[in-house]
């Protein structure tokens, strides 16, 4: 299962923050804070795994990041998920979030925190994953963009 | 400017709605920042407080910037009503929003679920799949036990329905998912079941995706139920593995046909042995050789997505084979392919390779073939760059470890220690110190790994570690010698570990005579070297040294003035620590007044210690978690039952063991303690596996004292502390755990389970029925939760249930198992009767099947208003003026089952005289009148 998605920027800023276990709000931002510390430190190209921090998890649990430009992508997972098979799906979300935003940066994440929530959802659902097929989930992104466009129409 | 902005659709308009918040100013503070989301918070509080009602956009607007705001880690303490409104609104786009600020923000506390379980039921009932996709969405991201309670029966329904649409089927399974996993007693298994399993041959890939995770979780719980699940798992396996690359179109990711749904399918088939169909059989052991053979092909790819696919399903495989363990064959080639793996360019297939082996390794079939791999894996250990890739190495260093190479590990981890991260040095510490215990067939090469383990990292070397050296050098007499030898030379350094001197002052002060011969290491000397360390040290390593020094005036007479003076010295005899200034005075006065002879018998050479399982391997267990150690332990076998070399110690030894005599509490220091840790981290449980099978959990006992009262606190140790109220009618009882957080941390999934024990004939029939609702699975630091307990006594019974508690603290899982004091004579119900009636049942129940007697001697003052309150809160009626003899004691009463009522008779002669008593029980049933008597002999 997957405990926690975190996504933040070089300077250690939340992005996007989805827990799927409850933790109170200050743990979350420790989290947060600490996940960003231990990835931050770790070269580019070494593994992309590694024991979760001492707020989540234990010695189940790890996590499985990957860095883009400015972003970090983290999953915390327990053992029951294949650790490439995450590396694959933050892959798909971000390769599914570049198709909804053409060529995705760092400010659609924030000026559209809505649909990356949206889009997330779509690929991870309760920690557990939904949907793999990137063509599925766009298409249910842009049915969702119909929606809101036919009830924004109404509005006028 | 903020308010004011237009509803509007598309890109442009939300951006504009977020960007005073976050427009990217470098000049501006952090103050600056706080004051400016203050002053939009007042701004959305005023609007939702006004008097004018917002419509549903505005209500969107300011909702996704308060989800905007929690992200940026400040609190938000309102809005929520405003988002269980969009809840009800009929445009998609409202609700949507609605249902994300209720799973990012409402916990699974929140009052406002009632509201929430309202709007998501007349959303499940829509039959509009988008509608019924969010409201599936808002239950598995909440998964709270409402939830749970208020859908885990409809759930089901939606999913095996013959007209549910697939992206609502896929919603639907892994929803289920959720809730079993929280609320596993909420979600009814019935006909439902078989028809998830042939989900598995449903036409859409994602259903079959969300299916298969959801079965797992089930057949882990059940595997009997979802058994089929087997041989669909494996054809539909097969027919993937098999396809062309294009045949599944959207679901071949990089080449790879379905690799998540392979790597699920692979996941399932490791909840069960291997098929017993040999047609299902070969058909996997196919799939799984065509999965080896793809490797060795030359990649459709050069992208490191296909490689990773590829890959995610082969080490998948590659479980499976190792789980099932059958297929020497099919072993030995994952063996050659993971040693391909360890030399591979790419970190994550290295790290993941290791991590691999390391459950081989524990194989009969393969821990040969992983054992050839050992100079790669040293090298990784030298030269990988990544800590989390060298741990792995270390670990897999520590599974390939047996009797042939475990010089030459245990020697590379000592030399990589010097430079280990200091993340994992505690950890090597005690890899190192059960390796050289477990593979010693030289003692004195045992001896010397601790001495440089010591030396090198000797701020991690926990007190398990150097106490269990001196066990065993105490246990061995072959190696006493060397020991002595030994240390003397390692505390020549003029910098030594303090932990050095302890060891040191401990062997030398029962060994030190061993060397005495030589004059580089006479009395004098040996004590002049130990005493330059002594003003260096802590006053526990002080205490220690002291009673080296009273060793030492029994061993070598010639040296006593000179110690006599030490302990004489102002610094000792006037020390300011009550222990050492108490331990100089005493000793000084010992070695004064006593003669040669009774210095000998007090001041002798400690006992052997009694056998026991390493101290230290509880501890990494601890550390590690227990599955991960146990694992390796229980597989390899090679237990070193040989490390006390001689035969058993006598019983009485334990005891010495502790305290030989009360003159000398400090020679015993260390190793008193370390057993009483040792016994107290047994009865917490904290070394008992995580998974059921391989060991009974050690179970405190709930104490006897609960047998004559109903209240009171059930257990304590440094973390929980759990209190008891309970009352009891006839066959019924109810019982309310107080469970306390004694810490200032929270503790994380907090599971206590009470179960009924299993006796000897409870294969058969349940004698106990115990109810319960499990409580919120967090616990903050302080705090208090209460769980009650309904109790139903079917029949009588001998074994109380056991409370089982688990959670998790500061990352580590912690396991307490306690009796609960639910005992028969908890179902008794007074009866009054006369003297004539007592003595007629009396006569009536003269069968000797039917009495038990016991004449015991009283373990506490024979006080007779104590005994008739023991015997009223036995539960038994208190006849007075029936016995003929005033000193005696009678009681009448019902045992009250589902299946029975057994009336009892008792009666208690005490003889103060002989500070005894006698306790005799009549009743119907022989098994009621055995355990009765028992239960109340331990109270007098």
């Amino acid at each position: 299962m997957i405990q926690a998605i975190l996504v933040f920027n070089n300077h250690g800023k939340p992005r996007l923050v989805r827990f799927y276990q409850h933790f109170p709000e200050e743990i979350q931002q420790q989290i947060v804070r600490e996940t960003f510390h231990l990835v931050l430190k770790r070269d580019d190209n070494i593994c992309n795994f590694l024991e979760g921090g001492s707020l989540i998890g234990g010695s189940d649990y790890k996590l499985i990041y990957r860095h883009y430009a400015t972003l970090y992508f983290v999953f915390c997972v327990d053992s029951s998920e294949s650790e490439l098979g995450i590396l694959d799906l933050i892959q798909v979300f971000v390769e599914t979030l570049d198709k909804c935003f053409e060529n995705v940066c760092e400010l659609d994440l924030i000026f559209h925190m809505d649909k990356v929530h949206y889009i997330l959802q779509e690929v991870v659902m309760g920690g557990m994953v939904l949907e793999t097929n990137m063509n599925e989930i766009v298409a249910q992104i842009e049915a969702q963009n119909r929606l809101e466009k036919s009830e924004g129409g109404a509005l006028g | 400017m903020l308010a004011g902005s237009r509803p509007g659709v598309g890109k442009a308009a939300t951006s504009r709605r977020l960007a005073p918040l976050c427009s990217p100013s470098p000049g501006k503070s952090k103050e600056a920042e706080i004051k400016r989301i203050n002053k939009e918070l007042a701004n959305i509080r005023s609007k939702f407080k006004g008097d004018k009602a917002l419509d549903g956009y505005s209500k969107k607007k300011y909702v996704c910037k308060l989800l905007f705001i929690f992200l940026l880690g400040h609190d938000i303490d309102f809005g929520h009503m405003e988002a269980v409104n969009l809840l009800s609104s009929n445009r998609y786009t409202e609700k949507q929003i609605g249902y994300l600020f209720i799973s990012v923000l409402v916990n699974s506390n929140s009052e406002l679920i009632r509201l929430i379980n309202n709007a998501i039921k007349n959303d499940l009932a829509s039959r509009n799949p988008t509608f019924m996709g969010l409201a599936l969405h808002c239950i598995a991201n909440v998964g709270s036990r409402e939830m749970a309670e208020a859908f885990a029966g409809e759930v089901p329904k939606i999913l095996v329905a013959g007209d549910t649409m697939d992206s609502v089927k896929q919603s639907a399974a892994l929803c289920l998912l959720r809730l079993y996993r929280t609320s596993p007693d909420l979600v009814p298994m019935g006909d439902w079941t078989s028809r998830v399993v042939h989900l598995l041959n449903d036409q859409h890939l994602g259903v079959v995706t969300a299916a298969t995770s959801l079965i797992t979780t089930l057949a882990q719980k059940n595997p009997e139920e979802f058994k089929t699940s087997v041989s669909l798992a494996v054809s539909r396996l097969s027919r993937i593995v098999t396809s062309a690359s294009t045949d599944l179109q959207d679901y071949t990711y990089y080449f790879v046909p379905a690799p998540w749904l392979s790597v699920k399918l692979l996941r399932l088939l490791q909840c069960y042995p291997p098929p017993e169909d040999p047609a299902v059989r070969g058909r996997l052991t196919e799939c799984l050789e065509t999965i080896l053979n793809k490797a060795q092909e030359p990649p459709k790819s050069k992208k490191v997505q296909h490689s990773n696919a590829k890959n995610a399903v082969l080490f998948e495989a590659i479980s499976l084979i190792i789980h099932h363990d059958s297929e020497p064959n099919l072993l030995v080639r994952a063996c050659n392919q993971l040693g391909q793996f360890l030399q591979h360019r790419e970190t994550n297939l290295r790290y993941l390779a290791l991590e691999s082996m390391c459950t081989l390794a524990s194989s009969e079939f393969s821990h040969e073939a992983v054992k050839t791999h050992i100079d790669t894996v040293i090298n990784a250990l030298k030269t990988e760059r990544d800590v989390s890739v060298r741990q792995r190495a270390v670990d897999l260093l520590y599974a390939m470890c047996d009797r042939s190479n475990a010089q030459q590990i245990v020697a590379e981890m000592l030399s990589y220690l010097e430079t280990a991260d200091y993340s994992i040095r505690e950890e090597i510490v005690l890899k190192v110190a059960i390796l050289a215990e477990k593979y010693a067939v030289d003692y004195a090469w045992y001896v010397d790994t601790i001495l440089n383990l010591i030396r090198i990292a000797g701020d991690y070397v926990s007190e398990e570690v150097w106490y269990r050296v001196i066990q065993i050098v105490i246990n061995r007499d072959d190696v006493q010698g060397y020991a002595a030898k030994t240390v003397f030379e390692a505390l020549q350094a003029p910098a030594c570990h303090e932990n050095l001197v302890k060891v040191g002052g401990y062997i030398l002060g029962e060994f030190g005579n061993l060397i005495a011969g030589d004059p580089r290491s006479s009395p004098l000397v040996q004590f002049n070297l130990l005493h330059s360390k002594f003003h260096l040290c802590s006053v526990p390593t002080r205490a220690l040294l002291l009673s080296t020094y009273i060793k030492f005036v029994n061993l070598f007479p010639e040296v006593k003035p000179t110690i006599q003076d030490v302990l004489r010295g102002d610094s000792q005899l006037r020390n300011a620590d009550v222990e050492l200034q108490q331990r100089a005075v005493e000793y000084l006065r010992l070695s004064t007044v006593a003669s040669t002879d009774i210095l000998a018998t007090v001041l002798e050479e400690m006992p052997p210690f009694p056998e026991r399982e390493s101290s230290i391997l509880a501890k990494l267990k601890k550390k590690k978690g227990p599955s991960t150690v146990t694992d390796l332990e229980d597989t390899k076998r090679e237990r070193s039952v040989d490390v006390n070399g001689g035969p058993e110690p006598a019983p009485a030894s334990a005891s010495a063991a502790v305290g030989p005599s009360p003159a000398v509490p400090a020679c015993c220091d260390g190793l008193g303690n370390n057993l009483l840790l040792f016994c107290s981290l047994m009865s917490r449980g904290v070394s008992q596996p995580q998974r059921a099978f391989p060991k009974h959990p050690r179970i405190s006992a709930g104490g006897s004292e609960f047998v004559c009262k109903n209240n009171g606190v059930l257990f304590e140790n440094q973390l929980l502390q759990i209190g008891l109220k309970s009352e009891f009618r006839q066959n019924l009882g109810r019982m309310f755990i107080f469970y306390g957080n004694k810490t200032s941390t929270q503790f994380l999934n907090f599971t206590p389970t009470p179960v009924p024990r299993c006796g000897l004939d409870s294969l058969t029939r349940t004698h106990l029925n115990l109810q319960t609702k499990p409580v919120d699975p967090t616990v903050d630091g302080g705090a208090q939760v209460q769980q009650v307990v309904n109790i139903e006594c079917v029949s009588d019974f001998t074994e109380a249930p056991v409370l089982n508690i688990q959670f998790r603290y500061g990352g580590t899982f912690q396991n307490v198992s306690v009796q609960l004091p639910i005992t028969l004579n908890k179902f008794f119900q007074p009866t009054e009767m006369s003297s004539q009636d007592f003595f007629q049942r009396w006569k009536q129940l003269s069968n000797p099947q039917q009495e038990v007697q016991n004449i015991f001697k009283a373990k506490h003052p024979m006080d007779t208003e104590i005994t008739k309150a023991k015997i009223i809160g036995f539960g038994s009626a208190l006849l007075e003026e029936v016995d003929p003899n005033p000193a005696n004691f009678v009681g009448a009463g019902i045992i009250h089952t589902k299946t029975s009522q057994t009336g009892c008779l008792l009666r208690l002669e005490p003889n103060l005289q002989a500070q005894m008593y006698r306790l005799t029980l009549r009743t119907s049933k022989e098994t009621v009148s055995q355990r009765l008597c028992e239960l109340l002999s331990q109270q007098f």
